[in-house]
């Protein structure tokens, strides 16, 4: 297993130069090999989001280092930043944040789009395969406005890994789905880490689903308080 | 841009009612805009063919006489008064048509033999002007033909063809003979048509008749007093006259210089609707503006996930000023198809006592091309800002709910 992503001594604050700047991260170090399929835990408030999005290059960390297989990210390279998201990364948001005016496919299509990649053909039938996959084949072609917040979490997953990134961040996929719909969604990302070989970061509130990844990171207050193997794997 | 092209139109597709009412504002704003616009241009078409009547663009005359001071220098005498001018010929007009001709901006050349005379039908008399022309040359100068009311546009020997006043004034008609006076001959004729000019003072004075009728009652045998060209663009008239007038021993004068008022009129009326358009110009796109700068607080989630997912802040910027101009083109081609629809309805209930239209607007394509053009860059420009501050959005606050 190679490496795909070392954090060094990442600190954040909000509010910089104000009287409420305040430190969220006080120096995380982390390493995440690839294929990894790893859970981030923690109370409200911890920081996990805020470590999620320096991981997905969305914020600049106030300090410290990231590299991405081996390579430092320059933070104020906007453009090599962009590249690194579309390529290597995939988002899953609590919120399913999906694009309301686009189809369920078209949605899955949107990072191929964006990257000026052929929409067509074989893309297609490879997008559709991945509809098929999370079991949304028959409604394709709904806008996901109209689709249930199990399916459009669905859609979510579907369209982080229709670049096949190396690494997907999720934060509470599973956060306001049902017991069972939630068992299924965890189903579907175990089953792409083994079949795409893509590593995961999954924030969960649910020791349920966390007792089910191969690693846990537990986050209190801004700082890694466990870090350990699961045990059951 | 394809990716741009998609979201554009697919985020103008969702904010149906905003973009429903941006377009039509554009519509109705470039319809203005064309309408005025080829209303201008035909009140003007209208007015200038209505002022210059039977007046060619440029008149070609024979050069002042001078009157050279023969006394010795020092000695003032007497005052040098300027000589009368009497009726003279364009010299060698013959050898100067060709060349006149030959100039890319004119369209025609008609010599002409023009002088006073006195028309007299029994005990009626009076005072006119002769026009001594080559028909069909003549024709192609002021389109004569056009302005025939009736009997026929021809002018055999011994036929003359007069002004619809000068006709009321004597109380002739088609077919009546007219005898013609001037200070050295007198002669008479048969009217075959009666034409009006247009103007009221040159309907009573007008007399076409054959140029070497004319050169014979006016003394001036083989000569023609002046020579009338018609240039391509009636506006360039000035500058041409004064091209001819700095290669060739010759004397010629514009309509633009003879009708300086009515220049002025057409100007200002240009100026007019330069206004109108700039005005028209920020109004839309202070429109589109505003709408777009809605449209961006109301997608930041999308846009937030976008980047999150990869796309740039080129893109996201350029999918917004595609919205502009979007906007600027589907608004203006509706305007223009609009403007299509007043014209006609202008065309069809302004109209005279005969049911016929005051005077004929027409759209020209170039006017409907360079409308949504400017429109398309002035929705570009207008989303800029919007387009700006899309591009600025900070993704990860975007997307925290
Ligand atoms: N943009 C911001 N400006 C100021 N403070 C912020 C901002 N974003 C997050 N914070 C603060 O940072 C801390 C960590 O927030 P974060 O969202 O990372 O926590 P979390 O672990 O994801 O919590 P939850 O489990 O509730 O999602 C919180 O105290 C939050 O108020
Ligand atoms: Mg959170």
């Amino acid at each position: 297993m190679s490496e795909l992503l070392r954090l060094t001594q990442i600190r954040k604050s909000y509010g910089i130069g104000t009287p409420i700047e305040t430190e969220v991260l006080h120096g995380i170090d982390l390493v995440m090999q690839q294929q990894e399929f790893a859970a981030l835990i923690g109370p409200s408030g911890s920081g996990k989001s805020t470590l999620l999005n320096i991981i997905g290059l969305l914020e600049p960390a106030t300090q410290g280092a990231i590299s991405m297989q081996g390579k430092a990210i320059n933070y104020t390279d906007e453009k090599t930043l962009t590249q690194q998201r579309a390529a290597n990364l995939g988002f899953v948001f609590q919120f399913h944040h999906l694009l309301p005016a686009f189809s369920a496919i078209e949605n899955v299509m949107m990072p191929r789009l964006i990257n000026g990649m052929s929409v067509t053909g074989a893309a297609r039938t490879e997008a559709e395969a991945l509809l098929d996959a999370v079991g949304l084949k028959k409604a394709m072609n709904k806008k996901t406005s109209e689709l249930s917040g199990g399916m459009q979490q669905r859609v979510a997953i579907a369209r982080a890994l229709s670049l096949k990134p190396a690494l997907v961040l999720a934060d509470e996929p599973t956060g306001n789905l049902d017991t069972q719909t939630s068992d299924e969604i965890f189903k579907l990302l175990r089953r792409f880490n083994t079949e795409f070989n893509t590593a995961f970061l999954i924030v969960t509130h649910d020791p349920r689903l966390a007792a089910r990844c191969d690693r846990i990171v537990e986050l209190v207050d801004g700082n890694i308080a466990t870090d350990r193997v699961n045990p059951a794997h | 841009m394809k990716f741009e092209f998609t979201l554009a139109w697919r985020f103008l597709r969702e904010g149906r009612f905003q973009s429903a009412l941006i377009i039509i504002g554009v519509a109705v704003g470039v319809a203005v805009v064309i309408y005025i616009s080829a209303l201008i241009l035909g009140l003007q078409a209208n007015t200038i063919n209505r002022t210059l009547g039977a007046q060619a663009h440029i008149v070609i005359k024979p050069l002042d006489e001078t009157v050279r001071n023969v006394l010795p220098p020092g000695t003032t005498l007497a005052t040098i008064q300027p000589k009368a001018q009497r009726l003279r010929s364009v010299d060698n007009w013959q050898v100067l048509m060709p060349a006149l001709a030959a100039d890319p901006d004119v369209v025609a050349v008609s010599p002409m033999a023009s002088g006073a005379a006195i028309a007299i039908r029994g005990e009626a008399n009076r005072a006119i002007v002769l026009f001594g022309v080559e028909l069909d040359r003549y024709d192609r100068i002021v389109e004569l033909s056009t302005k025939l009311t009736r009997g026929s546009f021809r002018l055999n020997a011994g036929e003359v063809m007069i002004g619809t006043e000068l006709a009321k004034d004597l109380g002739v008609d088609v077919g009546d003979r007219l005898r013609v006076l001037t200070t050295t001959a007198n002669d008479q004729f048969q009217i075959s048509g009666i034409v009006d000019l247009g103007s009221r003072d040159l309907n009573r004075r007008a007399l076409y008749l054959p140029m070497r009728t004319a050169q014979n009652l006016l003394g001036i045998p083989g000569g023609a007093t002046n020579i009338d060209i018609r240039v391509r663009d009636i506006f360039s008239a000035d500058g041409v006259a004064k091209r001819l007038q700095s290669v060739g021993l010759v004397n010629a004068e514009s309509w633009m210089q003879t009708n300086g008022q009515l220049l002025n009129a057409l100007q200002a009326q240009g100026v007019s609707t330069t206004i109108i358009r700039v005005f028209v110009s920020i109004v839309v796109m202070l429109g589109i503006a505003s709408v777009l700068v809605v449209s961006v607080v109301q997608k930041r989630k999308e846009i937030g996930i976008l980047r999150a997912i990869g796309a740039s802040r080129g893109q996201m910027t350029r999918v917004f000023l595609l919205q502009g101009a979007l906007v600027g083109f589907v608004g203006s081609t509706l305007g223009g198809m609009l403007a299509a629809l007043l014209v006609a309805a202008f065309s069809a209930l302004v109209t005279n006592s005969a049911g016929q239209p005051l005077f004929q607007i027409e759209i020209e394509p170039s006017l409907l091309i360079s409308s949504c053009l400017i429109a398309t860059v002035c929705g570009t420009l207008a989303a800029v800002a919007p387009a700006l501050r899309a591009s600025k959005l900070d993704p990860a606050q975007a997307i925290r709910v």
